[in-house]
């Protein structure tokens, strides 16, 4: 079992109180003892002591996918109109992102643009047209050194120690932005009205939260699906149709710590580039032109 | 003390009864912000800053008043700025009051503002700014305070407050650079992205916050029997004149920059606010109406004949003011998205609700900056100084 942090505040406080609040646990026909006892859930006090000030880094359940840094390589030749679409509905629809029509109030996580946006500076007139017409599709970076995580005045948005993944907690996020004057990829939305509005009730995912008004959202590598043992829904959307026609998989993920994993393999044999590498910022997401 | 600020005339009630009324539609305003969220506003996925932070930027170099009053004063003994210190000081006050209430109105989340406190996070520069704003606005009430009641009692201020007001001093600097800190540091905004943005932070604020203190010096010795002095507000006419020539130089050295290097990237927002960018020109009138005050500022305050009439000073501070203003907020903030990361442009226009909030945030600032130097002068009035 499990012990927090609360819930050991909970049991110190409950445990000083106890002489003086005995009468009212009577009541409840519990001695303290026993209440006590109940909490520790079978650990003796210096066992549980144990636990609570030395931690076991966070467990994950057997099933889970798990890498110690997590990344993405976008092969956009095999990207088209189809494949960018399935890719955008299945991640805003799992994760319940609001369809929001004015682009002022927009909230997205994965998105498509042309070559000259999502690598601005790089551009030239004389570049192929194909190039220039195919959709690049653009999510967070996932950065190695992320910004947004380096500003945010409550590490609501933080980078996940043992894969890499940058996440938020919406329960704490204050709604300053910080985090999203800070992004150099415009990787983050904010909710400036009630999102759940703007989400259909019998196109709602019930096994992932909607958001409240005034927190940032993005992407997050699908944290919750790898927990369970699945790829990203867009990694798996794209490859289902991938496979249909007979391509190579357009989204590749995987673990770059791991030199054996498919995504080293296709960064290895593929010339592939990264969103504004002078930043600094180390981008997890590699496109392969 | 306090009970000084109940003892007005008819027209201190009335200015303060059109405060009131303007706070409370901003309340009203807020109210309905905090219901519906800050879709209210002219904020956008691009320009997520706006006028809000834009009025908080520009407010903490007003604040900067009082350490130009202070540090010839207490450092240098310059006798003659005693007299005004305390009102420097309580402009400090409602201006760093200002930016607080602007940084609150701005969250999407305000009930989860004491996270900030409840998760402490070093590396962040808005957990510093935190610090350093209500710091600074401890420091100058505290200050203010201790000063006025031994000016009322006749006697020196007491001698532990000597260190008191040494520290406010770098204090004062702290606030301007950690507020260009918020900006300087983000890669990929590259109008912001630039090593003299503090500096450029302290001679808007050395400009701005000074000239708001002369013309307020300029309306108590005209409603008031306490007259601020001639020496004074020529003094602080000086300082708002150098720190006015250094602003607009510190502009220019960033023109250059982008300009002889023509880097796309340094020069696109500039290129915005003064030209517009792929026909979208929504600023330009703003910063040339800065740049038109800016010039007008310079020559009122430059000419030694000009600068040394109140009227024609009191029309070079205005014009320092709004020219500072729009640069600093409209300018710098918004100015800075644009364009946004993937080279698109979206404009902003502040929406009704959104200008009655700041509206209500400034009739906050001016009503307890009222309150405030009504106190002092009151004080000063009785002890005939």
């Amino acid at each position: 079992m499990g012990v927090n942090r609360r819930k050991f505040l909970k049991i110190a406080g409950v445990s000083a109180l106890g002489a003086a609040a005995s009468p009212a646990t009577e009541a409840l026909a519990i001695t303290p003892t026993e209440w006590l006892d109940k909490q520790l859930g079978g650990f003796s006090i210096p066992e549980f002591l144990l636990h609570f000030f030395h931690k076991p880094a966070g467990s994950q359940p057997a099933e889970a996918l798990t890498a110690t840094r997590w990344a993405m390589a976008v092969n956009v030749r095999m990207l088209d109109e189809e494949i960018v679409e399935a890719c955008m509905e299945a991640c805003h629809k799992i994760h319940n992102v609001p369809h929001i029509e004015n682009p002022k109030r927009e909230i997205k996580w994965i998105w498509h643009d042309e070559y000259e946006h999502v690598f601005p500076g790089q551009e030239n007139e004389y570049i192929d047209e194909n190039l220039q017409k195919l959709p690049f599709l653009v999510l967070c970076n996932h950065c190695f050194n992320p910004p947004c995580c380096r500003v945010c005045p409550t590490k609501a948005t933080f980078k996940r120690k043992s894969d890499g993944v940058v996440m938020m907690d919406m329960h704490r996020c204050i709604g300053c932005r910080f985090c999203m004057a800070a992004c150099p990829f415009g990787a983050r939305s904010f909710n400036w009205v009630d999102p759940r509005k703007f989400i259909k009730e019998e196109e709602q995912n019930p096994e992932y939260p909607t958001r409240a008004k005034g927190v940032v959202e993005k992407c997050q590598f699908c944290a919750e699906r790898l927990a369970k043992g699945q790829m990203p829904a867009c990694v798996e959307a794209a490859q289902e149709i991938c496979k249909k026609k007979g391509r190579e998989p357009a989204l590749v993920f995987g673990d770059l710590d791991d030199p054996n994993s498919e995504v080293r393999q296709v960064l290895r044999s593929h010339y592939s580039i990264r969103r504004k590498p002078e930043l600094g910022t180390q981008p997890n997401v590699y496109y392969i032109v | 003390m306090l009970e000084k600020a109940f003892l007005g005339g008819r027209k201190y009630w009335i200015w303060m009864g059109c405060l009131l009324l303007v706070m409370a539609a901003g309340f009203i305003s807020w109210l309905y912000q905090f219901r519906v969220g800050l879709g209210v506003t002219g904020m956008s996925r691009d320009i997520s800053w706006g006028v809000y932070i834009a009025n908080f930027t520009f407010l903490v170099g007003v604040a900067a008043a009082a350490v130009m009053v202070v540090i010839p004063y207490y450092i240098h003994h310059y006798k003659a700025f005693g007299r005004i210190t305390i009102l420097a000081e309580f402009l400090g006050v409602s201006a760093v009051l200002m930016c607080l209430l602007f940084i609150l109105v701005d969250l999407g989340n305000p009930v989860r503002a004491l996270n900030v406190a409840l998760h402490p996070t070093p590396r962040s520069i808005l957990f510093w700014d935190m610090i350093v704003l209500n710091g600074y606005l401890f420091l100058n009430i505290f200050i203010g305070w201790n000063v006025l009641m031994a000016e009322r009692k006749g006697s020196p201020p007491p001698g532990w407050l000597k260190p008191v007001i040494y520290l406010s001093i770098p204090w004062a600097i702290s606030i301007h650079t950690v507020t260009a800190f918020l900006y300087a540091g983000l890669p990929g905004r590259h109008f912001w992205l630039t090593a003299i943005m503090a500096a450029r932070f302290l001679s808007s604020a050395f400009a701005a916050g000074p000239a708001m203190l002369i013309i307020f010096c300029l309306i108590v010795r005209k409603t008031t029997r306490f007259d601020p002095g001639r020496e004074q507000i020529r003094t602080l006419s000086g300082i708002v004149t150098y720190a006015m020539i250094l602003n607009v130089f510190f502009f220019l050295l960033e023109c250059f920059t982008a300009f002889y290097s023509t880097i796309p990237g340094h020069m696109h927002t500039i290129q915005y606010l003064f030209a517009g960018l792929h026909g979208h020109t929504g600023l330009v009138p703003w910063m040339w109406t800065s740049a038109f005050f800016w010039v007008v500022s310079l020559i009122l305050l430059i000419v030694p004949a000009a600068r040394r009439a109140d009227d024609v000073l009191a029309v070079a501070c205005v014009a320092v003011f709004i020219g500072c203003w729009i640069d600093k907020g409209v300018g710098l903030v918004i100015g800075g998205f644009i364009p946004n990361p993937l080279e698109h442009i979206t404009e902003y226009v502040a929406t009704l609700p959104e200008v009655l909030i700041t509206l209500g945030v400034w009739a906050t600032g001016f009503f307890v900056m009222s309150a405030l130097y009504k106190v002092a002068i009151t004080v000063k009035e009785e002890t005939g100084a």
